[in-house]
Order: structure tokens, then sequence, then C-alpha cells
């Protein structure tokens, strides 16, 4: 995974500090040619992987993506799934009717699969469907990590559902060749549950930052399952929802041994910019610490980076 | 350890599940649901125990406490035969939609001395818990007005649903959203105890309305405006917001942030003249457990908390609840006469 990855929140008025931000945002990206030329900005930034929900819109810029030559070497990760959509399908519908809704075809007859699996009531085949039908919209895309949501890995690891967990892994690994990542807010507890089902090393993106936000069971516990270096790490959320000024926010993150990879959203290219460059000027100064002969530290922490 | 059973595997009940299901002083040992695909789930992939028959649980699992988390018209006999066999209750917010039940229940957790509480989390957010403390030690002065609103994208066409979308189930935007403001504005100002000028939209839905418009006065004569829709997709969830206007200042907030705005600086609170923003990261206390936000995690440690140490005043009563089921009630009533 490279170093600085580039998020989706800002273009789909998501913004943690404040309802106004949101709005302001569902504005500016109204069109999808506005998110095209932010996301042109962050690739001649030199970021090259775009970790992005499977919301309606990311099927159209994908089209766009797979327009043009110049996007060949851009990667993405998705997320799955965009939770709002369902959870709010639950809502109106049901559980059974969101069932209907989404999964492809008509599950009652047209898909034989999906049809059999219903019958069968085979949970694990109906979540492959629902893979299936979330990953459509990348096809001809390079997709190397695809993410399990937070709402979903949190949800599953609070009901002890770990089979599907395990499920989604195998499943991304087997039908896509990707590596399964993992989105949560509780990773200390995810990590136990994983290894205890088989997966080591997984690959997880957790909230991380100075203050403690978002990070279940509180920062301490997190530094010392992150010094443990038992997954490879993206660190969500790092500015707090804004709450960190940006060069205190990236320099904790960067300086933490057993993040691989940091996550960010901007819409500017100042912003874009200053992260990006930030999260290299503290990687390379963590590096030349580690080749520094008075540094106890070894060569592979050099490499882990 | 308090052993726990959940009725209703819905949304809400799920979203309990699994937070009680990881939640270091609860050991959740079974769940009902009347759905069989959904109980087959759980018994293939869960650890729990799975019921139909809610009472054939209460009878055989020993539960200290149980949630009840079903569509609204079961809640009623629900709580009363929990309450009846000694368990403590969470029930699902709205409460009950008979207000004469309500009270009957309300006074029977008080008899049998047990914790009750209903899923109002807007209490457990902390922003608006600041904004109930700015307000009991009167900075903004002499209040004029309030402005209680929710938004968000539930029903946006035109076509069949759930239990929510039929007439009298204890669905529709005011039982599902509005309840929620109006139990807020309980929370954070005061009691609302009138209505008028209330106008019940049906925008998508054919039995029951998607907007709530109207106007409250609170128990200290406090008027304002009453705005909820759910059929407004310029939101991405649920969006709650409370306005206070007083003589000194006016508090603008939401689930993430606080704005308030003093004409004059407060020196006992350190704050200084003009606009304050207070962020949620700044504000909040960091949960065991996060699903969907901590709130959902914080009302369920109240709730524990609460059975654990046997302290029957709750930050979300019954009776506290049983004040919204009666303004809905008003609410339904002067639509009518409309």
């Amino acid at each position: 995974m490279e170093r600085v990855i580039f998020g989706d929140n800002q273009f789909f008025g998501i913004n943690h500090s404040s309802e106004e931000k949101s709005r302001a945002q569902a504005i500016r990206f109204k069109e999808n040619q506005a998110i095209v030329e932010v996301l042109d900005i962050a690739i001649a930034e030199g970021i090259q992987t775009f970790m992005c929900t499977t919301h309606d819109r990311i099927a159209d810029i994908c089209e766009t993506l797979r327009a043009d030559s110049k996007y060949e070497n851009f990667t993405i990760y998705p997320c799955m799934p965009y939770a709002h959509k369902y959870s709010n399908a639950v809502t109106e519908l049901g559980i059974m009717g969101s069932i209907k809704q989404y999964l492809p075809g008509n599950i009652f007859s047209t898909l034989a699969k999906g049809g059999m699996a219903f019958v069968k009531k085979d949970f694990i085949a109906m979540m492959e469907l629902m893979i299936d039908a979330e990953m459509k919209m990348f096809k001809g895309i390079s997709t190397p990590v695809i993410f399990l949501q937070n709402v979903v890995t949190d949800l599953l690891l609070g009901l002890g559902m770990s089979d599907f967990l395990v499920g989604f892994h195998h499943y991304v690994r087997h039908k896509y060749k990707a590596e399964a990542g993992f989105i949560t807010m509780n990773l200390p507890l995810l990590l136990n549950v994983l290894e205890s089902r088989g997966i080591e090393n997984p690959t997880i993106c957790a909230s991380i930052n100075k203050l403690g936000f978002r990070m279940s069971g509180g920062k301490e516990v997190y530094e010392k399952t992150i010094a443990e270096k038992r997954c490879r790490l993206i660190a969500m959320q790092v500015f707090a929802a804004g709450a960190i000024p940006p060069k205190e926010a990236l320099e904790y993150v960067c300086n933490m041994d057993g993040i691989e990879s940091i996550l960010f959203g901007a819409s500017s290219r100042g912003n874009i910019r200053n992260s990006k460059s930030l999260i290299d000027a503290f990687t390379e100064k963590r590096r030349e610490s580690f080749v520094d002969p008075s540094n106890k530290q070894t060569a592979d922490n050099y490499l882990s980076l | 350890m308090i052993r726990t059973g959940i009725i209703g595997l819905g949304k809400m009940g799920i979203s309990h599940c699994a937070i009680l299901g990881a939640h270091p002083d609860v050991d959740l040992v079974s769940v009902c649901d009347s759905s069989s695909l959904v109980l087959e789930g759980f018994k293939k992939y869960s650890r729990f125990e799975c019921f139909n028959d809610y009472k054939k649980m209460i009878a055989d699992m020993n539960l200290d406490a149980l949630v009840i988390a079903t569509p609204t018209k079961f809640h009623a006999e629900m709580v009363s035969h929990a309450l009846n066999n000694n368990v403590h209750v969470f029930c699902e917010k709205p409460f009950s939609l008979n207000a004469e039940e309500g009270r009957q229940l309300t006074a029977l957790a008080k008899r049998n001395n047990l914790v009750n509480q209903v899923g109002y989390h807007n209490r457990f957010i902390a922003t608006f818990m600041e904004v109930k403390r700015i307000l009991e030690l009167n900075v903004l002065g002499d209040l004029y007005h309030f402005v209680g609103e929710s938004y968000g994208p539930v029903v946006l066409k035109e076509k069949a649903g759930t239990w929510r979308s039929e007439k009298g189930q204890g669905g529709g935007c005011l039982y599902d959203y509005a309840s929620h403001t109006i139990d807020l504005i309980h929370f954070v100002l005061a009691r609302p105890v009138k209505v008028s000028g209330t106008q019940l939209k049906f925008i998508f839905s054919k039995d029951v309305e998607d907007a709530v418009y109207s106007n409250l006065t609170l128990e200290t004569g406090l008027g304002g405006h009453l705005s909820v829709n759910w059929s407004d997709d310029t939101h991405r969830k649920m969006a709650t917001q409370i306005t206070v206007l007083g003589k000194k200042g006016k508090i603008i907030a939401d689930a993430t942030e606080l704005k308030i705005y003093l004409k004059e600086d407060n020196k006992a609170l350190g704050l200084t003249r003009g606009w304050t923003v207070k962020n949620i990261v700044d504000l909040s206390d960091i949960a065991n457990f996060n699903l969907r936000g901590e709130e959902y995690s914080f009302q369920l440690d109240h709730f524990i908390h609460a059975v654990k140490t046997k302290n029957i005043t709750n930050r979300s009563s019954f009776e506290s609840a049983l004040v919204t089921d009666e303004l809905i009630n008003q609410l339904i009533g002067d639509n009518s006469n409309n």
C-alpha cells in the first residue's frame, strides 16, 4: 500500500465536524466533474490510491477513469457497502424488503444462485452476491484491497458473527484476487477476533489520532496494539474531524511505528499538497532516524516504512 | 454480569444487540424475533439462544434486563410482562401509543423498583448535554424562542413500506422522527405542554405523515417551533438541530457542534462576546465500543450501570418519555382540528 491514500468523504458531504460544512461540500461537488478535478489534483501531487465507498456516484466516476488512459496506474480501494443506502431502506422497507430491493436480480426467480441461497438460508452466499453487486462498478479498474465498511465490520464484531468477516476475507481473495480490508472503530477487539479465526496480519483501517477520537477503549490500548504490528494498518480520521491542526495531527501518526498508510480527504490543491508534503517530510525524517548508526532501531523498521 | 435479552431484531434491535454483545458487563444470552429468516441467521451465526415467543424467553432465561425494540404497538404488552417478571427494561422510542397505558407502566416500574429507560439517544450526545448545561446556567438570559428541527431521507417516493408506513402502528414521521425532536426540546429546555397550528403533511406516504410542523409551548411559558421532515434528501442521514434564542444571545446545536453567540463576555464560563464554536470531538467521552456513534453506546452504558447499581432514576425514564407520547397525541388531535 502507498504511504498516502486519498479519501472520498468530502465529495459526499460527509463531515464529522459540521452540518454546514457538509452542505457546502454537497453543493461544491454536485457535478461529478468537480470530483474528477480534485482527483486529478491528488494524482498531480503524487497520490495514486483512492479509497472510496460504493456510492452510486462512484459508478459514474469509474466510467471517467476507465475512459482515459491517464488513469491507467490509478488504484481504487472500494469500501462497501454504502451504509446509509441500506440503513434508510431498512427503516422504510424492513430487512426483507431491503434484501429484495438490493440483491441483484429477483432473488425468488431469475437469479439462480440468489434463489438457491435464499431457499437454503445460506447467508454467506447472500453476502457474496451483495459483494458482487457492489463490485460491478469497478470492473476494469485495479482494486487490490477491498474494504468492509466500519458499520458492518463493527456490527458483525458486536454480534459475534465472525463467520461473515472470515467469509468476506476469503471471498475477496478468491473471487477478486484482492486483499480483504476491514474498516473499524474498534481496532483492538477486531484484531483479536480476526486472529482467533486464523486471519493473520489482516489489513485494517481505523481511526487513529492524537485526541483519541473514535478510538474505542481509549488511546492507550490503541497505541499498545499498534506497536505490536499485528496488522497492515491504515490510519483514518487523523485530524479528528478538524480538531487537531494538520502538522500536529500528521506528526503523531507518521511517527507511530506500525502504521503503514495514512488516509485523508481534502477538496483544495493547497490542503492536498500541504498534507501530502507533511506526511512525506515526517516519514522521511523517520527513515533517516532509522539509518542513523546511533539509533538502535534495526533495518526492519526502516523497511516497514 | 447482567443477563440480558433482546426482543425485536430490526434495525435498532440488531444495533443494540451488537453493542451489548461487546459490553464487558453484559452477558447477552438470548434474542427473540418473529421473522424466521432473521432468527435462522442468528441461530446459525450467533451464540445467542433464539426465541420466537418472548414470554417463553422471559420464563426460560432468568434475565436481569431486557431490551424491547419491537414495533411501538407491542411495547405496552411486552414492557408490562417484563416488569411483572421483575426484569429491568430498556424500551425503544416512542414509548407507548396510548398515554394511559404508558402511565400505568411508569407506575408499575416504580412500584417494582425496576430500572426503566427509553431509547432517546440525543440525551447522550455531548453537544446537546452541553446546551442543557449552558441553559441551566442562564447564559442566554431570558429566553424568548426556540426551534427544534429534524430532517432526513427515509421516504423519498411513493411506494409500499413496513409497519412504519401503516396508520396506527406507531410509524410515520411523527412517531419515528418527531418523537426525537420533542424529547430533545424536553431534555434541553423544559416539558412541552401545549401545541397549536399543527400540520401533519403527507408528502409521499399514503397512510402516515411525512412531515410535522407545529408550535409548541413549554411549561415555562416559552414558545417555539417544531419542524420535522423525513422526506428530505438534502440530508444524508437524520440530522437534528436545536436553536434557542435569549436576550443575551443564541445557541445553535446539532450532533456534531454547538455554536454560541453572546452579546457580552460571560466570565464565569470563559465565553467571549460573539461566536464560540464547541465541537463534539472536544466535548465527548470515548466509548468502549463504537458502532454508529458514541451515543448509542452511552445510552446502553447508562442503562446497564443503572441495573448494576439498582438506581431507578434515569436520564431517559419512562416518565420523561411519556411526556413525548402525550405531546404526540396532542399533535394528532390538533391536526385533525385544523
